[in-house]
């Protein structure tokens, strides 16, 4: 095993030195992240242009990313690395605080800026009378600087500094109103769960350092043929469940609906265009370690099916706008699993999808809160209805959003997963036929609940509050044009990305990703296309069947299937009673032992030896019985511990 | 220059001084004490730019020696290497900012100023004295000397709300170090009648121990330090002695005096033992592992904001007990560092949360919840505090605790991989203390306490920058200091294992961009 072998079998992976232009780089994160700092550090002063300073920094990085993927296409090899400086340098560990531009990480920061650049600006509207806006700002600045990080990093270490910098900037956003419990509590869920998948992410770094004796994206790819499958299965399950963690996959997946708490631009941004696909960024970016073992690409093939599934289920029972669209996320970014788990030509096609998605979703999220804009923060879709009437511009642009994730030719959904469910069937064996039918089955729950969704939005009869309720009189209007002149940009994106990305950018992404590949479905391609558009026109049907004349104010008794689809399948409820009640439970014995047992018993120990400590001694008494209970809690502690480390020094 | 005799000099004769300031100009003993310790910040800046880095540097520098008993062969012997010298630095920076942070601390206590501050002096150059000895009896004598003063600070000037806690905490401190230092004491003499009848830290260094007496040696070594870190089961003495301490005490308690414990047995231990080390490593990783989740738990489930914050220092130090016993270098850099991280995080944790209890006049966090509204750039410092504590990146704490778990986990993964649920953990103990202090629905009660409507004020802001700063500036950029570190950890480690034990990991020389 020694490290500096080249795998032979693969491309080597080599990365030039970046010059020119290309040698600013650094300049992308720094431009929003030094805006950042002002808009925190600045003061009531910049209250007044604090927010167009935000919209500003974010234009200037995509003006540059763009100048810079000119620059790139230039370039014979289209992979350009910079180090600007020793970050962590101890004995063979040598960590550089470095940048890697090359397509993949080009397409993300035309993602994360462009999208970024139309939410800020939408944002000035939506916020515009929201007294904590230069702080919103300022937090909304240092995740895009955070996301730039994540994806310019030349190494694991930089990628895991910008995970956690998007997390941190995803947890104020969540909590931005922290003054509602719900938001707060919400922040907390999504920052826990978050943790738990990132340690998972940590012990990849270490496995990596261990082995490879590098946390270097050249380093780890050129040589990870070189180690056994089982450590290249380990190394691929501890990366996968830091990316199930920020993407809200299973069994990661209960914190993301949560986080609708936030203010609607940070959905559209964060939790739906371009952090939760973070993930997806890492499987594609780690392609040559998951390409190497066929059981890790079961596995993440198998969590993209799951999660799918999930999401369309859930999403069919939600009344609450954002979620049922949060859910819609969880489900789409599970094909985009799908598609990197399936590995080959597919890796390209979840990025496609992941870049259309950016589009559509972020065009319907913006609608959704054009509508709450319009209707008083209301969010219970039972509630809407008729509105197409009073906000046109929102309305059609939530419908080429809605055409698009159903894939309804020719907008970009219907480009960018309909390849995924064919390479789905093209899988070998009857693993092909299991997760093409679940990609199939989607597409049409997709269909169903996206339908209902819109319907009960924007057609049918009107069903709004009334001050007779008791609750407000609504009277919609259409958002200001700072807010709708991002949501016709968007709609025009989710109109035509899916088509034009749809040979392009797989053909840009070769370098990274690897060639294209034959498909050879199960099924005929051309009726597998076919297959897939009856049954979302049969969703779609459906749902404006049933909900065509709106439906009940309040949600009304359900079968079991519902009932436990509107409960999240029951998800929440057991996370709770595996480990949040435990966890209690356990918190509270240890205060008990740890006040009454260790301190009891090291107290006595102190004072007989230290002699004439009257007022400890009396302290001790009558606390014999937790003496022994704590020597025995202890004892157990610590024999435990020392046997895992005996353990782990002989493995 | 005589840099490390003037280090400990200074402030002990400032605290002097200070003492013998009337009870009636208050006024003057704080700014006079602020004036050593300002004074004592530069010769220590002075003192870190004398210091050579580099190949070939020597491991001690700025050796100073005078006699003490020559009868015993006992000396005033100065000396630092790298991590002696990260340790003074920090308490140099920390000493100012806790005397700014307790400028009214004693008035309102309604005790005696100049007393409280030439106390806050006295502790410094005691603590200096313990990271600037190198004889081992002049160690012993700071290792028990800096107890009168905490104990003083503890017992007198601590917690108005409960003075019966203050007293059991301040007993309770003094005991359960004392008993350590016993242990220690007999370590010595041992030391003394086996290793030539010397105290040169050097000459014992060289010296050869049989096995027996190696390990009883080190056992007396280590009980005393483990007690002072503290590692798990030694460590009840804590949450009570930083729930009872004034805030900037406590800051300093847990923030320099506890790391006498973990630098003890980085200059002492293992140089002196390697043969025990090695033989106990095991069980000190194993104390060190059960701390950091057991400890963890227990800060989930407290009420009291300083008893919190003290269980999370608990953790943390098994952290560091976990990265010295690997011996990695990258273990043992990371703990040396994440000595110096912890100091500032905790530290600024322990000075924000003493901000706190100041206006609200309670360290129940049941009394507090919304308090965002009222003191948002209070709560804002007491965010980033916690972010610090639970080694976010960006800042310091991330790169040791990094370091420790990544050298580690070559070495042992079961032990990596079990110390890294407490990354999880220090999450939920973080954001639950931030949520229920600072965030949901405003309090009622604290609407109508005046002092919760002011936010953070100069002085204060004066206080918590410098940390914030810094804290920023070494999570960036961490390498200034990891250069003093590592040829200081490279050298204990050499006298314990061999240097392909310390640096497992393959050498990679497919290097970026080449």
């Amino acid at each position: 095993m020694v490290a500096t072998l080249i795998n032979e079998q693969a491309e080597a992976v080599v990365y030039a030195p970046a010059t020119g232009l290309l040698s600013y780089m650094w300049l992308l994160i720094a431009i929003p992240a030094v805006s950042a700092l002002i808009l925190l550090l600045a003061g009531k002063a910049a209250n007044r242009w604090g927010h167009w300073l935000g919209v500003a920094s974010v234009l200037a990085s995509f003006v540059l990313g763009l100048t810079l993927f000119f620059q790139l296409r230039n370039l014979e090899n289209r992979s350009v690395v910079e180090n600007l400086y020793s970050f962590i340098p101890v004995g063979n560990l040598r960590v550089d605080f470095g940048l890697l531009f090359d397509p993949l990480a080009a397409c993300f920061v035309l993602l994360i800026t462009g999208v970024g650049f139309l939410i800020h600006l939408y944002a000035t509207g939506y916020m515009a009378h929201d007294e904590g806006r230069r702080r919103f700002f300022g937090y909304f600045n240092l995740f895009i600087a955070a996301m730039l990080l994540l994806v310019l990093g030349n190494n694991y270490v930089m990628l895991y500094f910008g995970w956690e910098g998007v997390g941190l900037a995803s947890y104020l956003l969540i909590s931005f109103w922290y003054g509602r419990p719900a938001a707060a509590t919400a922040g907390k869920k999504a920052f826990l769960m978050n943790r738990v998948g990132d340690a998972g992410l940590v012990l990849g770094i270490f496995l990596m350092f261990a082995w490879l004796g590098s946390t270097n994206y050249e380093v780890v790819f050129n040589n990870i043929g070189t180690l056994g499958s089982t450590t290249v299965l380990l190394i691929g399950l501890a990366l996968l469940a830091g990316a199930c963690g920020k993407s809200g996959q299973f069994p990661l997946q209960a914190w993301l609906p949560d986080a609708m708490e936030g203010p609607t631009p940070v959905s559209a941004l964060i939790h739906a265009a371009t952090m939760v696909t973070a993930g997806v960024y890492l499987i594609a970016r780690s392609n040559p370690i998951f390409s190497e073992n066929t059981t890790l690409q079961t596995v993440v093939v198998s969590v993209g099916a799951i999660t799918l599934l999930l999401g369309c289920i859930i999403g069919t029972a939600k009344d609450d706008i954002k979620r049922v669209l949060a859910w819609s996320t969880v489900s789409q970014i599970g094909y985009m699993f799908l598609g990197v788990g399936l590995g080959g030509g597919a890796y390209a096609l979840a990025i496609i999808h992941l870049l259309a998605h950016g589009f559509f979703k972020a065009n319907m999220f913006l609608g959704a809160g054009s509508v709450m804009h319009g209707m008083n923060d209301q969010v219970d879709i039972r509630r809407f209805g008729g509105l197409y009437k009073y906000m046109r511009i929102t309305w059609l642009t939530f419908m080429m959003g809605w055409l698009a994730i159903i894939g309804i030719p020719p907008l970009s959904g219907f480009f960018t997963k309909e390849p995924i469910i064919v390479a789905a069937f093209s899988r070998p064996g009857w693993t092909g036929w299991l997760f093409g039918l679940a990609a199939l089955l989607g597409a049409g729950l997709t269909a169903f609940y996206m339908t209902r969704l819109f319907i009960l939005t924007f057609h049918g009869p009107k069903r709004w509050t009334t001050a007779k309720e008791g609750l407000v009189d609504q009277h919609p209007h259409e958002s200001p044009a700072v807010m709708t002149i991002p949501l016709i940009l968007l709609a025009l994106g989710s109109i035509v990305a899916g088509g034009l990305m749809v040979t392009s950018v797989p053909q840009w992404l070769e370098p990274v990703l690897g060639p294209e590949t034959a498909e050879h479905p199960k099924i005929a391609h051309g009726a597998l296309t076919a297959l897939s558009l009856v049954l979302t026109v049969a969703g779609a049907g459906l749902a404006y069947a049933l909900f065509r004349k709106g439906t009940a104010l309040t949600p009304q008794p359900a079968g079991v299937l519902v009932t436990a689809a509107r409960n999240n399948l029951y998800t929440d409820a057991f996370n709770e009673a595996v480990f949040e009640k435990p966890g209690n439970w356990l918190t509270r014995l240890l205060v008990f032992v740890d006040n009454k047992g260790v301190d009891g018993l090291v107290n006595g120990l102190a004072a007989a030896v230290g002699g004439g400590s009257g007022r400890l001694r009396r302290l001790q008494t009558g606390f014999v019985r937790s003496y022994a209970l704590s020597m025995l809690v202890g004892g157990v502690l610590v024999l435990g511990a020392f046997l895992a480390v005996q353990l782990g020094w002989m493995g | 220059m005589k840099y490390l005799s003037i280090l400990t000099l200074v402030p002990l004769v400032g605290a002097l001084a200070v003492a013998f300031v009337p009870r009636s100009r208050p006024q003057l003993a704080k700014q006079l004490a602020m004036l050593v310790s300002l004074v004592v910040l530069g010769v220590a800046v002075a003192t870190w730019l004398a210091f050579k880095t580099g190949a070939g540097a020597p491991r001690l520098q700025l050796q100073e020696s005078y006699n003490w008993i020559p009868a015993w062969g006992a000396k005033f012997a100065f000396g630092v290497d790298g991590i002696a010298l990260v340790m003074i630095a920090l308490i140099a920076l920390l000493v100012p900012l806790v005397i700014l942070s307790g400028w009214h601390d004693a008035e309102r206590s309604q005790r005696s100023v100049p007393a409280y501050f030439a106390l806050l002096l006295a502790l410094e150059g005691m603590m200096i004295g313990n990271f600037v000895a190198t004889d081992v009896l002049m160690f012993y004598l700071f290792f028990e000397l800096m107890l009168v003063p905490m104990y003083f600070l503890i017992g007198s000037f601590g917690s108005d709300v409960q003075p019966k806690q203050r007293q059991y905490a301040a007993v309770k401190f003094f005991l359960y170090s004392l008993v350590g230092g016993l242990f220690m004491l007999a370590a010595v003499i041992g030391l003394w009648v086996l290793g030539g009848h010397t105290f040169d830290w050097q000459t014992l260094t060289d010296a050869e121990f049989a096995t027996n007496a190696q390990r009883w040696l080190f056992l007396g070594f280590f009980l005393a330090f483990a007690i002072k870190a503290p590692f798990f089961p030694f460590h009840t003495w804590l949450p009570d002695a930083g729930g009872a301490a004034p805030a900037g005490a406590a800051a300093l308690l847990v923030g320099v005096m506890d790391k006498v414990g973990t630098f003890g047995i980085l200059r002492y231990c293992l140089p002196l033992f390697p043969e025990a080390s090695r033989w106990f490593a095991p069980w000190a990783i194993a104390l060190s592992l059960v701390g950091i989740i057991y400890a963890a738990l227990l800060a989930v489930g407290q009420n009291d904001l300083k008893r919190l914050v003290s269980y999370t220092s608990i953790a943390h130090f098994g952290f560091i007990g976990i990265g010295i016993f690997a011996f990695t270098i990258q273990a043992g850099s990371g703990s040396v560092l994440y000595m110096l991280n912890h100091g500032l995080a905790t530290g600024l944790l322990f000075l924000v949360v003493g901000m706190f209890v100041a206006r609200r006049g309670s360290t129940m966090i049941g009394d507090f919840g919304g308090a965002g509204k009222l003191v948002p750039v209070l709560a804002g410092v007491f965010f980033i505090a916690g972010m610090a504590s639970l080694a976010l990146p960006g800042l310091a704490p991330f790169v040791s605790e990094f370091l420790v778990l990544i050298g580690t986990f070559t070495v042992n993964k079961t032990v990596a991989v079990i110390a890294t649920v407490g990354i999880i953990l220090a999450a939920a103990y973080v954001l639950w203390m931030v949520q229920r202090t600072t965030q949901g629905t405003l309090n009622d009660k604290l609407r109508d306490i005046e002092p919760m409507k002011k936010d953070l004020s100069l002085r204060e802001g004066v206080v918590v920058a410098p940390l914030i700063a810094l804290l920023l500036v070494l999570g960036f950029y961490p390498k200034p200091v990891l250069d003093v570190i590592n040829p200081a950890v490279q050298a204990t480690l050499n006298g314990v294992v061999s240097p392909e034990r310390s640096d497992p990991a393959p050498a990679t020389t497919v290097e970026a961009g080449k």
